[in-house]
């Protein structure tokens, strides 16, 4: 096949089927959650409520694109494009199977770290131009919640590019065929799990918008399908981030049997099910409660797991 | 009471209310914030005043009945309950020992009702989002008791003035029967999401301290003041019906924080429990109406206080007769509009997420204090 068509098919690929998966895991999440509260969840809408989706959709499609009058107009609108790009450009990475990757790139890790880092400014932009209090009070706990989670997530993956020994997320997932890496790196994966919540903002992690104490903070003020932009950038992230957690400590596509792409769809699903999971079990924690948590106990065990792994893999060395 | 802000930077005034999530009803909350930092607060209520009191002096004494149960509409019954036994008083009506236990069984399962509404909405306020579809599962077991008795949910009317309204519906003993049996377990439920959850912990525990001193001070009763250790029940220190002839143990917190006063309600629902179980136990066939005549005439210039423990605390009425079939004055003490007092001396220096915390813990029902 000619390489152009062939990763023209694998961008626009990448690009619908997180974008319909995101979708999907609104019914999802409202369906698990209405399982665990006893409760039955959207089952009206198609064959178990599966058509929800498509009427949420087209809801919010027609409803009035209203920009408050003492917003700040083009920041306003820029803001949850932001978050939809930089969500999305980190897909660009992400290793589905053998080759299926948009752009194999050798700093694909930090190329997923960047983009992620870069999505905050969507938030703190939403916030501040929404010139709303809710809202700017939702933009500044987002700001500090990033800063400080921003960091440990970095470096508890660390551990896993040492043992790989590359920053490409192929070679990362090449590692992992004799032992997954949550076995050597279980500390790690235990920061990047919490860390990830707290990228995307779910629930136990979810200050900036905090429905019951800032009125949906950051997105207070948005409507129509710039809200729901910010809500399918939401997961979207958590994909990603179920991806990504996947690939670097649970060997990616590898499995015994079943075709890769199915091994890296039922591990990404397991992680997305356990987020949802976690959103019905835990109450929120308080903003300075979360801010000692990052600094004073996250940060130390992800600067000792780097320590620990960089001595090992140093002795190990022949 | 205010202190400087951080690096003088200029306060925020936040408008909290009337129409927020958290504030349970048409509750304004003016708070000035440093950051997210608490400095002081100021309510505003007034929302939902219908002008009850005034009401009742046009109304009839059995007329004026159902407007109480307007008042704290997550727990009509014992509302009812305050006013029919201030005028029986007045009127010096014997209660037949079937009406007395059928009322304590009503107001003890709306107890635990207006208990599980605040439980699941106070854990929502904190960001668990599934301990209020249990609750509601189980207060929905209420209510239906409630709709087979007299045929409402919410807005009961269950009693009548010298006894009850209706006799009760041939299952009610079973009914009943099984929601003690069940209840227990489900209460474990929760405490087992909640109670020794960490972050549940840490977002309650020391939030919103209420010391001894300053809730008695402040005029608060119920769970709120049996949170900070203060041993006063209304059915105990002075008991109404027959809850002289229950057992039952009147828990009480230590710290006086939102974990303590939770704790507190927690238990309250495991004795209302034993409490009902206990009522079962005396339930006898027999009259459900003392001799009150057509027309309720209490004789002129005579008044009562009469105070019950309702659900959020002591919930009193004053009633002033002028010999006519109306009440001279209906003086209604509902215990939300005393213990909000207490919400700014709580929420001093506290973050705005704690002030969520405490208006949950105070259990406020704006019917109640607005009237």
């Amino acid at each position: 096949m000619n390489p152009i068509v062939k990763s023209l098919i694998i961008l626009f690929l990448v690009i619908f089927i997180p974008l319909n998966v995101a979708a999907g895991l609104i019914w999802l999440e409202r369906r698990l959650l209405a399982l665990w509260q006893d409760r039955y969840g959207p089952n009206r809408v198609g064959p178990f409520g599966l058509l929800q989706v498509l009427a949420d959709m087209i809801k919010i499609f027609f409803k009035e694109d209203w920009i408050p009058p003492f917003a700040d107009k083009p920041v306003f609108v820029i803001a949850p494009a932001v978050i939809m790009v930089t969500v999305l450009m980190s897909y660009t990475v992400v290793p589905w199977a053998p080759g299926a990757t948009v752009a194999d790139m050798n700093i694909g890790l930090l190329f997923f770290l960047a983009m992620s880092s870069l999505g905050v400014y969507s938030i703190v932009l939403a916030g501040w131009a929404s010139a709303s209090k809710y809202s700017l009070l939702g933009g500044l706990r987002a700001s500090a919640q990033m800063l400080s989670y921003e960091v440990f997530m970095g470096l508890s993956l660390m551990g896993t590019v040492l043992l790989a020994g590359s920053f490409r997320l192929s070679d990362i997932v090449a590692a992992q065929r004799h032992m997954w890496f949550v076995i050597p790196q279980f500390l790690g994966f235990i920061l990047f799990l919490i860390a990830g919540l707290a990228e995307t903002r779910r629930l136990p992690f979810d200050l900036p918008e905090a429905e019951s104490e800032l009125v949906a903070g950051f997105h207070s003020e948005y409507s129509g399908m710039k809200f729901g932009m910010f809500f399918v950038g939401e997961y979207l992230g958590v994909i990603l981030i179920s991806a990504m957690i996947t690939v670097l400590f649970f060997g990616g596509w590898q499995g015994p049997w079943l075709p890769p792409i199915v091994w890296f769809v039922v591990k990404t699903l397991f992680f997305i099910c356990l987020f949802i999971l976690l959103r019905a079990a835990l109450p929120r924690p308080r903003f300075d409660q979360l801010m000692s948590w990052g600094w004073k106990i996250m940060l130390p065990l992800a600067l000792l797991n780097l320590l620990v792994t960089g001595a090992v893999v140093l002795a190990a060395r022949p | 009471m205010a202190e400087a802000t951080f690096l003088d930077a200029n306060e925020l005034v936040l408008n909290m209310g009337p129409q927020h999530p958290a504030t349970h009803g048409v509750l304004r909350v003016k708070l000035r914030l440093d950051g997210e930092r608490v400095l002081g607060s100021e309510c505003v209520i007034g929302y939902l005043h219908r002008g009850v009191e005034k009401i009742a002096e046009n109304r009839t004494y059995a007329q004026f009945a159902p407007y109480t149960d307007r008042m704290d509409y997550v727990a009509a019954v014992t509302n009812g309950m305050g006013y029919c036994e201030a005028v029986e008083k007045l009127l010096g009506v014997e209660l037949p020992p079937r009406a007395q236990w059928t009322r304590m069984i009503l107001a003890e399962l709306q107890r635990i009702a207006s208990h599980l509404l605040w439980l699941g909405t106070h854990a929502l306020d904190l960001g668990a989002m599934t301990p209020v579809f249990y609750t509601f599962r189980e207060r929905e077991e209420i209510l239906n008791i409630f709709e087979n008795y007299c045929g409402a949910r919410l807005t009961t009317h269950a009693f009548r003035i010298g006894g009850l309204q209706y006799d009760l519906y041939d299952e009610f003993e079973a009914d009943v029967r099984k929601f003690c049996d069940d209840l227990p377990g489900k209460i474990d439920e929760y405490e087992q999401l909640l109670t020794t959850n960490r972050i549940w912990m840490e977002r309650t525990q020391g939030v919103g301290v209420l010391k001894p001193d300053d809730a008695i001070a402040l005029g608060v009763t119920g769970p709120v003041l049996r949170g900070s250790g203060v041993q006063w029940d209304v059915r105990k220190a002075q008991p109404y019906e027959a809850y002289a002839q229950v057992a039952f143990d009147v828990p009480i917190g230590r710290h006086g924080d939102t974990y303590d006063r939770y704790l507190v309600r927690l238990q309250e629902m495991r004795q209302s429990v034993r409490i009902i179980r206990q009522c079962l136990e005396r339930l006898e066939p027999g009259p459900i109406l003392g001799k009150v005549g057509k027309i309720i005439k209490p004789p002129a210039g005579t008044e009562v206080y009469h105070s019950i423990e309702g659900p959020k605390g002591e919930l009193g009425y004053f009633v002033v007769s002028d010999g006519t079939v109306n009440p001279y004055r209906v003086r209604i003490r509902p215990p939300s509009f005393l213990n909000l007092q207490a919400l700014d001396k709580m929420i001093q220096g506290q973050l705005v997420a704690d002030v969520v915390a405490i208006i949950g813990t105070i259990d406020i029902v704006l019917g109640e204090v607005d009237r």
